[in-house]
């Protein structure tokens, strides 16, 4: 069921809420792992945020500000329009025809996004860092995509709410793992995070990251989290069933799953090293590839018979 | 509604065209790039309009894909690489100028003097699948020997381009126990 404009907003405010608790969460495992108080770490990204929104923007000679705006703004706003597929319970922004193509567009719209972060700010270690997300993502795009076409194969449609309903008896998750692993390492990817997060690596002085100040780090820094968090959302919606769930009603179920599968994505951070684009590369396309296409050909035969 | 659609469609047409004189306006690589960009990402929200949801959404994704490959690849092949700097994006001036206007003239010309055929029937309910069939039925055999060709060109180039291939990882008779991952050869960084 669409919802209206109030509803817009409330997806909005609920991907915020979402993606402070993910940041929340970040902050709770480094510092127990330091050593700190949990309650430390859980307020430890409010007072960044505080401390970033009163920090003077750092200026740079011949920085492109056009393109380097235009990509921390971006992230934020394309996780936004990703929300606008992604149902919580029965309730979607738009059920789109083509909801599963849309969230595969606005992720490769993220390709661009922090490719510009790095170019804009005229400086090396910056533009490394873009190179290297663009590099990966040549590792991860096609994992991804094909990872999508699971079940969309499955349901016989390319509607998110469709997916969803042909849930109903089995939850994807069970005869598509291998799918749902990559989707998670996909969402992981493009979130440049943890395993993935080479191009904000900190071997380049934060990559991406390294000239970012002010609120423009803040943006980026929230978009990431934005992006991790729409993206559990769509794995609950692709895999895990949607909203479907005993006792409680269906929004919560898909808040509740939303946030576990959040959680898992933030921990993997603490728990796998970063991976370089360029190995990554012979994985992906020798290893992952090919297992996605095994998973697909399974899901294709069991859709014919 | 139509009178806002109709704005949305001007603001999209307005927004391509200009974004695609920006191209060879500004005076930077990855500004010319992303600002093609913009204009094929218009021209896909203009495909939304036309209820062709899929295939605006895939030319939105496929263009900015592929702009952000092209991005590199600009940059990486200006030798010595004044693709950094600010620099001009035209070359040969006049002779760009006089075959864009003259295609262009022909292109406007044509479709503004060409005498319409009218309607016959009503459109098609799914616009996307009867588009798909009108070009691909009956060119099913023409895709069918074509594609198997053109994954090959793709697979040879890429083994052609291939600094390090198979054999080079696991020796000439492919026995080696482990592969020399790409780092280990050849690694400069």
């Amino acid at each position: 069921m669409q919802v209206g404009p109030l509803g817009a907003l409330t997806a909005a405010v609920l991907l915020g809420v979402v993606a402070v608790l993910a940041a929340a969460f970040d902050g709770t495992l480094g510092a127990r792992l330091q050593g700190r108080r949990a309650f430390s770490g859980v307020t430890a990204p409010l007072w960044e945020a505080a401390r970033l929104l009163r920090q003077r923007r750092r200026t740079i000679v011949a920085a492109d500000s056009l393109l380097w705006r235009i990509g921390v703004v971006g992230l934020l706003v394309v996780a936004l329009l990703k929300v606008v597929v992604v149902p919580l319970g029965w309730w979607t922004v738009a059920d789109l025809s083509i909801g599963m193509v849309w969230f595969n567009a606005m992720d490769v719209m993220v390709w661009a996004l922090v490719w510009l972060i790095g170019w804009g700010a005229n400086s090396a270690h910056a533009l490394i860092g873009g190179y290297r997300f663009l590099g990966q993502a040549l590792s991860y795009e096609l994992p991804l995509m094909f990872a999508l076409t699971g079940p969309a194969i499955a349901a016989g449609s390319l509607r998110v709410g469709d997916v969803v309903a042909a849930q109903q008896d089995l939850w994807f998750v069970v005869w598509m793992p291998v799918a749902f692993l990559v989707f998670c390492a996909g969402v992981v990817a493009f979130s440049v995070w943890g395993p993935f997060g080479a191009a904000a690596g900190e071997d380049i002085a934060g990559g991406v990251l390294a000239e970012l100040s002010g609120v423009d780090r803040l943006l980026v820094l929230a978009g990431r989290y934005a992006l991790l968090s729409a993206g559990a959302g769509f794995v609950v919606a692709l895999f895990l069933g949607g909203g479907s769930g005993p006792l409680a009603p269906a929004w919560v179920w898909t808040l509740v799953k939303t946030l576990a599968v959040l959680a898992a994505l933030i921990g993997v951070r603490r728990l796998l090293p970063v991976v370089r684009p360029d190995r990554l590369a012979e994985v992906a396309w020798i290893v992952v590839l090919p297992a996605v296409l095994l998973q697909l050909l399974l899901v294709g035969v069991m859709v014919v018979l | 509604m139509s009178v806002v659609l109709d704005g949305v469609f001007w603001l999209l047409a307005v927004v391509s065209v200009a974004s695609g004189i920006a191209v060879f306006r500004v005076d930077s690589m990855a500004r010319a790039t992303y600002a093609l960009a913009v204009s094929f990402v218009a021209v896909g929200a203009m495909l939304l309009l036309l209820n062709l949801e899929y295939i605006g959404v895939i030319t939105i994704l496929m263009m900015v894909m592929e702009m952000a490959i092209m991005g590199i690849f600009m940059i990486m092949f200006m030798g010595m690489n004044p693709a950094l700097m600010p620099m001009s994006m035209v070359h040969n001036k006049v002779g760009s100028l006089v075959l864009a206007v003259g295609v262009f003239v022909v292109l406007a010309g044509g479709a503004l003097l060409i005498d319409w055929p009218d309607r016959r029937g009503a459109p098609a309910g799914d616009l996307t699948r009867s588009l798909g069939e009108a070009i691909m039925g009956s060119k099913m055999l023409v895709m069918l020997t074509v594609s198997p060709l053109l994954f090959a060109t793709l697979v040879a180039a890429l083994v052609l381009a291939n600094p390090r291939g198979r054999y080079d990882r696991f020796g000439d008779d492919l026995r080696a126990g482990t592969p020399s991952g790409p780092a280990r050869e050849g690694d400069d960084s």
